[in-house]
């Protein structure tokens, strides 16, 4: 037990490393990008307040970016800012960067979380059934099934469902986190989740063949293996099979593969959040990008980088937990 | 004997698709703009013989700009799949050239690449460029190299110990000539399917980025500028203008791709075996 | 006459392959084979390695691949093994010691895979009591597949065949990387077993331990048993077949010679 933690902090540390210096190295390029574009982050954050800004405030947001200092200068001033966690004021929502991306963030947790779990447990569910049923009908409709959704565009699909579910048959509200027109403090639990279920599912479906194929694979792999070929020996049932060795193999790789997919969660969650007009981070960054909201803009990108190294980290440590070999130690 | 038929029925077939996507590349490419502009007489029309497709409230044939749509999609996808490409090659090869600093350096490149979500990474570089048509193709070249790269690396270590390359370098040739008369015949195969399997990912990559509105200009028929369009008028139930361009966006996609599969089965048949 | 226990008739096994494209060949595997066990006995199935000799097991058992084709009769207790009867028959009157850790879960702790999966209150109990007859140290079930030794692995293994109460027992090359003390004692075992009426079939490449422990030695040639006879028999030389005439001459004791040709 206690290698087990040792072996964990190992991990977490060896991948921590690497995830501080990736980290870095995104606020680098991230950065070097924004400098690189037309749009003046000064200019713009002053151009909506036009008169109504003051000396002190323009002192404050050229200080903020290092106006009038060489490229290096103003990189490391601006980083410094950032780790302090002071991610800027928004020019397009008037209000500290940080504020809005925790804000925001709820939203698009609970979205991401809704579709994350409906995507691992349909895809694995599915990739047992692809796995048992291999090469046979049931398989073959699936596997079909699974590339086609997964060569559909997110973006047209959300539309679909919007125009089928919402417009036509009036099951689903047209977007939003919250019935408009309701203060926020009004809005009940089920309100949100009626708003929610829609781009939740639309961005399962995203994800979910991955997992599904993947979850098939690993499953006919142990049913090939000489130890399933003992249990069928032992009378063991394809069912006692699928329960005593099949999901012992292969849940955990399923949940790894899961944790590792982060990026496309958020990436999808973009696109879903816009079609439906959901407010979360994806959205803002979308607003913020097409504002030119330069500060947002920066601070969605550097989150979502943190979130997408959260994912790694637990998949590298759950990877670490299960294995036996690396678990007991080698004899 | 079959062996053969299910070669050349492979081939026919590929050829098939080869010509209708190139049909419909170049009926887009030969449209005038003149003729998608549209009269506000025939705003909102559902689909009809006149126009199939419909068309939308300016009263431009939806066809037409789906079609014209699709061939500027092509275009943004395939250069950008050759720029990524190439990319994966110099990556790739670089990586496996025998340093092992150029190797972790490469490996924890792709790591960096592959830890900012691509729609974000393609919107941030759409926006440092301007949101026009340069960003566009950088940003979809910069996130779809990293597999390919890998691919890429690995052969070329494994051609590496092969006994005609050292015996290359025994007899004194330099590390160019060797890559050019022994590893890129070998290379040009694997490089090709990738590229291939890259094209319909980096179609749809364009077409919803540029739903985003970080794309092509809102002037250009793109297929997302379409759908980006349609979403404003959904509620006013004009649904032929959401789903018959996406649909056949769809449809062209499953169609790069099944050619892709093809192209793959004849270039490099040992490795379609499951 | 006695009641047979197993009685295989002209068995024969193939495997459809499927060449790239649609081409398919029938690879045959076991052509045939005839054999025949009375409870009671230990019955050697002894042949050179890679020679099909497991795939006897998985025929007998029903737990062959899809793609394999079987073809003969199959006798139990003089009732015909039918598929529905070898599901029942599995892992409650026949069992499998198969031949190598493999055959373990790697991600289950071998106490619970050796316990099985329809375990009873004294299951425990039992799994206990072989595993110290088979000198396996304690805190051996919480160990995981990869821990073991190859030995430790095979003990185990023969102890997940003991656990039932098998009426037949078919140990695929229980032996090798066991002790000489411990292979004694699975083969004494597998000794006690048939003294209670109970039959093992014993798969091995070893001729010199099937002609030691077996009361009969079915000598087993590119997928056939080319003839089966008394150990004794065996050990005396009285052979017919070439191939079990060399591979007696084979043994140790009579000089190490092979037929040249």
């Amino acid at each position: 037990m206690k290698g087990t933690v040792s072996r964990l902090i190992r991990i977490f540390f060896s991948y921590g490393v690497r995830l501080v210096s990736l980290l870095l190295a995104v606020t680098v390029v991230t950065f070097a990008l924004v400098s690189l574009s037309p749009v003046d982050p000064v200019q713009q954050y002053i151009l909506g307040l036009g008169a109504a800004v003051s000396p002190e405030q323009r002192a404050e947001i050229e200080d903020y970016w290092g106006v009038n200092e060489p490229p290096a200068e103003r990189y490391l001033g601006w980083l410094s800012q950032v780790l302090h966690g002071n991610l800027g004021e928004s020019s397009l929502y008037r209000r500290p960067v940080a504020d809005i991306i925790g804000e925001r963030f709820r939203g698009s947790l609970a979205l991401m979380l809704c579709a994350w779990v409906l995507s691992g447990v349909t895809g694995f569910v599915l990739g047992c059934v692809m796995g048992m049923y291999k090469d046979r009908l049931p398989d073959r409709i699936l596997k079909k099934v699974c590339y086609i959704i997964s060569s559909l565009p997110t973006f047209w699909l959300g539309l679909v469902f919007l125009l089928v579910f919402s417009v036509q048959l009036g099951w689903f509200p047209i977007g939003f986190s919250a019935p408009i027109g309701v203060l926020d403090s009004d809005v009940t639990v089920g309100q949100r989740i009626y708003h929610l279920l829609l781009p939740a599912f639309t961005l399962s479906l995203m994800s979910f063949a991955n997992i599904a194929l993947h979850t098939r694979q690993k499953l006919s792999d142990v049913l090939g293996s000489e130890y399933v070929l003992f249990a069928r020996a032992r009378g063991e049932g394809e069912w006692t099979i699928l329960c005593r060795h099949g999901l012992r193999n292969i849940l955990i790789p399923a949940l790894t593969l899961q944790f590792a997919s982060f990026a496309e969660l958020f990436g999808g969650s973009v696109i879903a959040e816009n079609v439906f007009s959901y407010p979360g981070l994806g959205s803002a960054a979308a607003a913020a990008g097409l504002n030119s909201d330069v500060p947002l803009l920066l601070g969605v990108t550097l989150f979502s980088a943190l979130f997408v190294g959260v994912g790694n980290m637990i998949a590298n440590l759950l990877y670490g937990v299960i294995d036996p070999h690396i678990r007991e130690g080698e004899r | 004997m079959k062996k053969l038929n299910q070669r050349q029925k492979t081939v026919i077939l590929t050829v098939i698709m080869a010509v209708l996507l190139t049909a419909i590349y170049v009926c887009g490419a030969l449209i005038p703009d003149e003729a998608v502009n549209g009269s506000f007489l025939d705003a909102g029309q559902s689909p009809s013989f006149a126009h199939p497709f419909g068309t939308d409230t300016l009263g431009r044939d939806l066809l037409l700009r789906t079609v014209k749509g699709l061939s500027v999609s092509m275009t943004v996808g395939l250069a950008a799949s050759v720029i990524s490409g190439v990319i994966a090659v110099l990556t790739g090869a670089a990586a496996a050239s025998g340093s092992r600093l150029a190797d972790s350096f490469i490996g924890w490149l792709i790591d960096l690449v592959m830890s900012v979500p691509h729609t974000i990474l393609v919107m941030l570089i759409s926006f440092a460029m301007g949101r026009e048509l340069k960003g566009l193709l950088i940003g979809i070249a910069a996130t779809h190299w990293c597999s390919l790269a890998r691919v890429i690396r690995g052969e070329v270590l494994q051609l590496r110990d092969r006994h005609y390359i050292a015996v290359s370098r025994k007899l004194g040739r330099s590390s160019a000539w060797i890559l050019a008369h022994h590893l890129l015949p070998h290379l040009t195969p694997q490089f090709l399917v990738g590229l291939i399997l890259m094209f319909p990912h980096a179609v749809l990559h364009e077409a919803t980025v540029s739903f985003l509105g970080f794309g092509l200009s809102p002037e250009q028929p793109a297929i997302g500028i379409i759908l980006s369009e349609s979403m404003r008028y959904l509620t006013a139930g004009m649904w032929w203008s959401a789903v018959l361009p996406g649909l056949t966006l769809v449809l062209i996609v499953l169609l790069i791709d099944k050619l892709g599969d093809c192209l793959k089965m004849i270039i490099d048949p040992y490795t379609v075996q499951e | 006459m006695e009641q047979t226990l197993l009685e295989i008739h002209d068995l024969s096994v193939s495997f459809r392959m499927y060449d790239r494209g649609f081409e398919q060949t029938d690879l045959q595997v076991i052509a045939g084979l005839s054999l025949t066990v009375y409870p009671g006995e230990i019955v050697a199935v002894a042949g050179s390695s890679g020679a099909g000799k497991s795939l006897l097991a998985s025929a007998i058992l029903g737990i062959l691949p899809s793609n394999a084709a079987v073809k003969g009769q199959l006798l139990y207790k003089g009732r015909e093994l039918t598929p529905a009867l070898q599901k029942q028959l599995r892992g409650t009157e026949i069992a499998l010691v198969p031949q190598s850790v493999e055959f373990l879960d790697p991600l289950m702790k071998v106490g619970a895979q050796a316990e099985g999966h329809s375990r009873t209150a004294g299951s425990a109990d039992k799994r206990r009591e072989l595993f110290r007859r088979f000198g396996l140290p304690d805190g051996t079930e919480k160990m995981y597949p990869f821990q073991l030794s190859g030995g430790m692995a095979r003990r185990v293994l023969v102890s997940a065949a003991l656990m039932t109460d098998a009426e037949l027992i078919i140990a695929d090359e229980p032996t090798p990387g066991m002790s000489l003390d411990q292979a004694l004692e699975a083969l004494k075992m597998f000794r006690e077993l048939a003294d209670e009426g109970k039959a093992v079939i014993l798969i091995t490449h070893d001729i010199d331990l099937a002609a030691s422990f077996a009361d009969r030695v079915a000598v087993f040639y590119e997928g056939t048993t080319v003839e089966t006879v008394s150990a004794s028999d065996f050990k005396a030389g009285t052979l017919s077949h070439p191939y079990s005439k060399a591979l007696w001459r084979a043994l140790p004791q009579n000089g190490f010679e092979y037929e040249r040709k």
